[in-house]
């Protein structure tokens, strides 16, 4: 083997140069909205001085205002797990806009594999099907509803990857189609009455708990996986993807199915928690998701974003939306401003996208 | 079949449609030889490229690596065969680092049992990248940086170490130094000449008649889908070769086999 003398130049594996990371923007971008919030409140005389987030009565053993916090996680928890499901789909250079109907199919279906027979003594009048249905070990009703959102989430993977469909318009067809079957399912009417195990999914503060685990365990597998680096690559360049040998619809078929299964897991314990199914479950939850995520820093381009960003986007989300609750302003308001942001977030994506492509 | 034939095309023919776009090549390289493909653009070099890598499906013909009748089914396979290709289009995915793209498709990992969701050997793959970088001789500053933060020459850079990081039966390089500068061109020249000396056969598609002179023991010359000129370095000179080319030489077809 010859020598070479062309020297090796400054090759490094450097870590303190590494780029400031985009996640501590978005975190410093929360950090201040709630400076804001909290200015307004001293600022505006009918506030009264009160605080956003901080306890200003004495009500609670820590500085914080607990009770608001709890509310707000709560609050953004369930549109959280749709959320890293939109993630990684958004990051493999697709979009979902079907999420928030698979929440509405699923939870009807669910919640029909786990009614109670008796509520009070009396037969259950919400009752879908025949005794042989009713308490049901509440496993059953949670893997029906996986299975909704797997079945939802292959024919929106199979359609984008295998027919040359536009992930826009393949997700908003089964956005129709799902919510229709949301209605189609009990004719309108609501599923009600389910059993102690199953209202336990979504009891309390149950909802965050499993936030929390699969934020983490999507976390890990987008960053340490196999799984996760071909997400990223396929948002790249999926033509590269595919030359380096990656199976790009196979991988495509799996993001979406995948998202397919958090939207309904979601379902699942929306029904738990409202102890009720409702064909209009979910509305529009895909927008608040893919808002969440791309105010947390995900590229509509594909190819960039973390879990971690999405997170952060979700509490800015979440902040906001009780923000304006607590600055005492209508819901008419809240709605027109949950438009604005998710208008502003796609405003910023377009200005990150100039800007990385003028580095090309 | 000889022993020291690498690479055989019989009849190698791709049609998009209409578009008869590579027709009946036929082609051998033999062991340790460094061959250039020449052409104007569109005369179907990276479709040839593009057959014998296993990326397209060809629509005729017969290839053979090293004595032994191929028959590729994706990139993949024709990287496990030991082919190890620069594209034109360099197939890098921009918001990845260099570890990253090197091993794209082909990861170290561990807990293999996890199927999809085994995990990355992160510091395998830098140990093995930086030793890839050394070995060329290529400069990047830091391989943590993205692909969208290297200028072109360093982009060809990471593409062409990507081939050399892996032990390859052959190495396909497909323009590689169309987008470069003066210096960044001579790093790539290095590159091929190391790879002479270690005795790695290459396929060197170029339009730079100087570069193909200066490092090839052969040039095939294809025009309009077809091998016209199948020439020896040192029996012909740049005329020659550009009559070739633009058709005024050898209008009927050369069999190279
Ligand atoms: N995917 C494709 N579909 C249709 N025609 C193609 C395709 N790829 C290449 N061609 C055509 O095939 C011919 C050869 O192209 P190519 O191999 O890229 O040429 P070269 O690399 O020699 O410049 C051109 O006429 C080109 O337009
Ligand atoms: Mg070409």
């Amino acid at each position: 083997m010859a020598e070479t003398s062309h020297g090796t130049g400054g090759l490094t594996f450097d870590k303190s140069k590494r780029a400031w990371p985009n996640e501590l923007n978005i975190f410093i971008a929360l950090i201040l909205i709630i400076c804001i919030f909290e200015a307004l409140g001293q600022l505006l005389p009918y506030m009264n001085g009160q605080s956003l987030l901080f306890d200003t009565k004495g009500r609670f053993d820590s500085i914080f205002n607990e009770a608001r916090i709890k509310i707000i996680i709560l609050q953004v928890s369930i549109i959280g797990i749709i959320a890293l499901g939109v993630t990684q789909v958004i990051i493999a250079g697709g979009i979902d806009l079907s999420s928030g109907s698979i929440v509405g199919a699923s939870a009807m279906i669910a919640m029909s594999f786990a009614q109670t027979e008796l509520v009070n003594g009396n037969p259950n009048p919400k009752a879908i099907f025949g005794p042989w249905a009713m308490d049901l070990p509440a496993i059953i009703p949670v893997i029906v509803g996986l299975l909704c959102g797997m079945l939802a989430g292959i024919i929106n993977g199979v359609l984008i990857a295998y027919t040359r469909i536009p992930p826009f318009i393949a997700t908003l067809g089964m956005m129709v189609s799902a919510r229709g079957v949301a209605k189609w399912w009990s004719r309108g009417n609501p599923i009600s009455f389910p059993t102690e195990d199953y209202a336990w999914i979504g009891s309390g503060m149950m909802p965050v708990i499993w936030f929390v685990l699969l934020a983490v365990l999507f976390h890990i597998i987008l960053r340490y996986t196999v799984y996760g680096k071909h997400t990223y690559a396929i948002g790249s360049n999926e033509d590269a993807a595919r030359m380096s040998g990656i199976k790009v619809a196979r991988h495509k078929v799996l993001v979406y199915t995948i998202a397919g299964m958090l939207a309904s897991f979601a379902a699942i314990i929306l029904s738990a928690k409202n102890l009720t199914a409702q064909s209009g479950m979910g509305l529009v939850y895909e927008l608040d998701a893919i808002a969440m995520a791309v105010i947390g820093g995900v590229s509509l381009a594909g190819g960039r974003g973390s879990i971690i960003g999405t997170c952060l986007g979700m509490l800015i989300f979440g902040v906001i939306i009780s923000g304006f609750t607590y600055l005492k302003l209508d819901a008419f308001y809240q709605e027109m401003v949950k438009g604005f942001i998710i208008v502003a977030a796609v405003v910023l994506d377009q200005w990150r996208q100039k800007k990385a492509a003028a580095k090309t | 079949m000889q022993d020291d034939i690498v690479l055989k095309t019989e009849d190698l023919t791709k049609h998009y449609g209409g578009v008869h776009a590579l027709d009946g090549a036929n082609f051998e390289l033999k062991k340790g030889e460094h061959v250039a493909i020449m052409g104007d653009n569109g005369a179907g070099k990276s479709t040839f490229v593009r057959q014998i890598t296993g990326v397209e499906q060809r629509t005729r013909g017969k290839i053979w690596l090293y004595g032994k009748e191929v028959n590729f089914t994706g990139p993949i396979d024709a990287r496990e065969a030991g082919i190890e290709t620069v594209f034109q289009t360099l197939a890098l995915a921009d918001d990845l680092d260099v570890p990253d793209n090197l091993f794209l498709g082909r990861e170290l990992t561990f807990w293999n049992w996890l199927g999809p969701f085994r995990f990355l050997d992160y510091k395998a793959m830098r140990q093995a990248t930086i030793a890839g970088l050394e070995k060329t001789a290529v400069k990047i500053p830091n391989i943590k940086n993205t692909i969208r933060n290297m200028s072109g020459g360093q982009r060809q850079c990471v593409a062409i170490a990507r081939t050399a990081t892996f032990h390859s039966r052959l190495t396909i390089m497909d323009e590689p130094t169309a987008a470069l500068g003066v210096q960044e061109t001579e790093q790539v020249e290095n590159i091929i000449r190391q790879l002479k000396s270690v005795g790695e056969p290459l396929i060197l598609i170029s339009h730079n008649m100087r570069q193909v002179m200066d490092l090839v023991d052969r040039i095939i010359v294809f025009r309009r889908g077809r091998i016209v000129a199948n020439l020896k370095r040192d029996e012909t000179d740049g005329q020659d070769v550009v009559a070739y080319i633009t058709g005024a030489k050898g209008d009927d077809v050369a069999d190279v086999a």
